[in-house]
Parts: C-alpha cells; sequence; structure tokens
C-alpha cells in the first residue's frame, strides 16, 4: 500500500463543490489554480467529473438543500477520496451560525478527512493544507 | 515465429514501447504548455504516476449502462492503438508490412473513434452522448481529408499501398520536398489534430465545456485505459506521418538523429498549435475542414498526379 499510496499523493485529482459559501471561498480557490501558483507541478489537477476526483473541495456551510446533493456526490466518487474542507465556515459555522437552514453537523452529511481554516483562507494556506494531506499520505 | 511476432506486438514497436514512450511525450507536452502559459509544470514521472493511480483506484460501473460495452470500449480501443503502433513501427523498424497495410491502418484509426462513441453512448449520460455525437461530426469532417491526404504519397510512390514501399520510394528523396508534400503534411497534421482531440478540434471531449464527453462516467483503471490511449495516439499518429512524408527512419549512426528529430518536430507542431488556438465549435469545424481542408488536400492531389 505505501508505493500505492506514493503515486496517489502525487496526483490528486481534485474536484470542487461548493456548498453554500458567500463565494469567497471559491473566488479564493479559483486563484489558487491559476498559473501563479502552479499547482501542477504537484500532480494536482481540476477534474470537472467526480468520477475522475481523488481530492472532493468543499467550501460553505453546506444548507439544507445542498446537502442531499453533496452527499450523493461523494457516494458517486470512486474510492479512495478525500473530503477537504475550505475555509472557517466548514470548521466552525462563523457568520452564518444562526442560519435558520444551515444542517446541524456537516460531519453527519460526509466524513470530512481536513479543515483548511481561514475566511478565506489564503491560496499559501490552501498548498500548505494539501502539502500536510500529501505527507500523510507519504507516511 | 509465434515468439517472434507477440514480441513484435507487446514489446518492441508495440505495446511497452508505445505505453512508455507515449506517457513521456505526453509529459512533454504538459510541460511545453505550462511554459506556454509561463507556469513550472509537472514532473517527468507525471503521467506514470497518473497512470499507476488510476489502476489503483475503484471502478464504478454506471446502473443505467450498457455493461459489456461500457467496460469493452477502452480495451478494444487499447488494442487497436497497439495494432497501429505495431504496423507503423514494423515499418519504420524492420522495414516489414504486408500489401495493402496503409488501407487497414486508415480502417483502424477510425476504429479508434469508433470505439470512444461506442464508450459514450454506453453510459447513458447526457454530456456523454452529447460528446459521441460530436465525435461522430467530426469523423465525418477528417475522414475524406485524410483519404485524401493518403492519397497523395499513394500517387507519389507509383501506387504503392504499403507503407514499406513508400519508404523505399522515398530513399532518394521525401515527399515533404515537394509542394504536394508539403500541402499534404499540413492538411494532415491537421487531421491528426482532429483525430487525437487535441485543441482546436478537442470539441468532443470539451472539458470545460461538457466534461471530457464521452470519458465523463470512467473512473479507476478504464479511465486509466483511456488516459493510456490518448497517449499512446502521441507515438502512433505521428508516426504515420513520418512514414508518410518523411521517409521513414535510417537507423545507423547520424541517422538516429534525424529520426527523433523528425518525430520531434510533428510533435512540437502539435503541441504549438494546441496552445495557440482556442476550442472551434463544431459546425465551424466542420466547415473547415469540408471547405477549406478538403479543396486545400485534393489540389495536392492533383498536384501529386502533375508530379509536381
Ligand atoms: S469561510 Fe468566510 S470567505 Fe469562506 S465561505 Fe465562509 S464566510 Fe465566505
Amino acid at each position: 500500500m505505501g508505493w500505492y499510496n506514493k503515486r496517489l499523493a502525487k496526483s490528486l485529482w481534485v474536484f470542487h463543490v461548493s456548498g453554500s459559501p458567500c463565494n469567497n471561498c471559491d473566488i479564493e480557490i479559483l486563484d489558487l489554480l491559476t498559473p501563479k501558483y502552479d499547482l501542477e507541478r504537484l500532480g494536482i489537477k481540476l477534474v470537472g467529473s467526480i468520477r475522475h476526483a481523488d481530492v472532493l473541495l468543499m467550501t460553505g456551510v453546506m444548507n439544507k438543500k445542498i446537502a442531499p446533493r453533496i452527499k450523493k456526490l461523494y457516494e458517486q466518487a470512486p474510492k479512495p477520496i478525500f473530503v477537504v474542507a475550505v475555509g472557517s465556515c466548514p470548521a466552525s459555522t462563523i457568520t452564518f451560525k444562526k442560519s435558520y437552514n444551515r444542517v446541524e453537523k456537516i460531519e453527519d452529511v460526509i466524513p470530512i478527512d481536513m479543515y483548511i481554516p481561514g475566511c478565506p483562507p489564503k491560496p499559501e494556506a490552501m498548498i500548505e493544507g494539501v502539502a500536510k494531506l500529501i505527507g500523510v499520505l507519504n507516511g | 515465429m509465434i515468439l517472434d511476432n507477440l514480441f513484435y506486438l507487446f514489446v518492441f514497436p508495440g505495446f511497452l514501447f508505445v505505453a512508455v514512450l507515449g506517457l513521456l511525450v505526453g509529459w512533454v507536452d504538459r510541460k511545453v504548455s505550462a511554459r506556454f502559459q509561463f507556469r513550472v509544470g509537472p514532473p517527468v514521472l507525471q503521467n506514470f504516476n497518473d497512470f499507476f493511480k488510476l489502476l489503483g483506484k475503484q471502478t464504478i460501473i454506471v446502473k443505467d449502462s450498457v455493461k459489456s460495452l461500457f467496460i469493452a470500449a477502452p480495451l478494444l480501443a487499447f488494442g487497436t492503438l497497439c495494432l497501429i503502433a505495431t504496423m507503423v513501427g514494423m515499418a519504420l523498424f524492420f522495414e516489414q508490412g504486408f500489401h495493402g497495410d496503409l488501407l487497414v491502418l486508415m480502417y483502424l484509426m477510425m476504429v479508434y473513434s469508433v470505439m470512444l462513441v461506442l464508450g459514450g453512448i454506453s453510459t447513458g449520460n447526457v454530456y456523454s452522448s452529447i460528446g459521441a455525437g460530436r465525435e461522430i461530426k467530426l469523423l465525418l469532417g477528417d475522414e475524406l481529408v485524410f483519404i485524401l491526404v493518403c492519397l497523395i504519397p499513394i500517387v507519389k510512390s507509383g501506387y504503392a499501398v504499403n507503407l514499406e514501399a513508400m519508404i523505399i520510394a522515398q530513399s532518394d528523396g521525401m515527399f515533404i520536398g515537394s509542394v504536394s508534400g508539403v500541402i499534404g503534411l499540413i492538411a494532415g497534421l491537421l487531421c491528426i489534430q482532429a483525430k487525437m482531440a487535441l485543441r482546436p478540434f478537442d470539441i468532443a471531449e470539451a472539458e470545460t465545456e461538457i466534461v471530457e464527453g464521452p470519458l465523463m462516467e470512467y473512473s479507476g483503471p478504464l479511465l486509466a485505459f483511456w488516459k493510456l490511449n490518448h497517449h499512446i495516439m502521441y507515438v502512433a499518429y505521428p508516426l504515420v506521418l513520418v512514414v508518410l512524408f518523411f521517409g521513414g527512419f535510417n537507423l545507423q549512426g547520424i541517422g538516429i538523429l534525424w529520426a527523433v528529430l523528425k518525430y520531434l518536430l510533428i510533435v512540437v507542431l502539435m503541441i504549438i498549435i494546441k496552445n495557440t488556438n482556442p476550442r472551434l465549435q463544431i459546425d465551424n469545424a466542420l466547415k473547415f475542414f469540408w471547405r477549406v481542408l478538403a479543396p486545400l488536400a485534393f489540389i495536392g492531389l492533383i498536384l501529386a498526379v502533375l508530379g509536381v
């Protein structure tokens, strides 16, 4: 398994889903994929279909309407899949704490492997988060 | 004899050779594309990592799909491409072939596109079906031009339809040295571009528009085979052009350097075209093939008959 995990760590394909954020985190993720930060040198690629993905990048608090859809996405993904929650929203619900339509606990919908807090987190912070994931995979 | 044939098919000009070389050339493509966009680009072994990673993932067979077709399409496409690579490689490296192998080659190249269409339709996904439909239309466009392009070297080599005779006919001057040869190479290059689904003709697999079209529902090892097919095409299809217009390889002394240069010239031209053109719409692509390239290739054919 060690050998395979090393291959996986060098080629993480990312699928981005937005679970009702304020949209700022999404914009920051798009910044992350621009030539300036060049994630392809780490083997990371944004893919358009969940069937190709290894990482499910999720932003936002997840309201009640999007929750079943994200659950479906998670079930459609080929395993192993890692769920990375970007922003302070999924980590602590911050601004949306008193919102009437957010799900109580997003871990009840899908298991989350990693949080990258920040409102929104800087692209550098996201790269560090991904590097930590790679470090875990490399053992 | 049998062992020899197995070796040809699975090791040297066939599977192993094109797969390894293809994954490396795929890296050249990604690296050059990255430099075009002022990026650093992926490490050398990136494509190998991608391939082995996909082999180890779970394969999801779509519930509503035609299961046998869904599984068979990438494998048959893979077999077809290995056959193409073996036939071209035999002509290039061993000067062996059979009578009429160019015609077989033209059909096999069509079979690959058909497999892509079948794989796309079998999933029952809307985007995949759109992609498959576009692939058929693109096939209608590029096939006519490709046949005209193949006719130019056939005429110039004195109506020989096997690759080996073409290489021998070019031993005293490559076809690219004539006007009709240049026209043929330009049209042929764009056809190959369309057959390999590279920009500006990546209409069927438009990643940002219809989510890689026919490949959308594939995952795990089956997707790995589709990706490998794409890399094998990077080796096999330019080599076809090398045989048709550059007179094959002369693998002695300085000839090896020439052989590498001939191949790299075509690949780099393809990468430059890919990186400097936006994707066409399907109707514009058809117009381009039928109204511009087909007459151009036809003029080339007439020039070839006249001996220019
Ligand atoms: S973490 Fe902040 S920036 Fe990101 S979605 Fe939530 S509120 Fe917006």
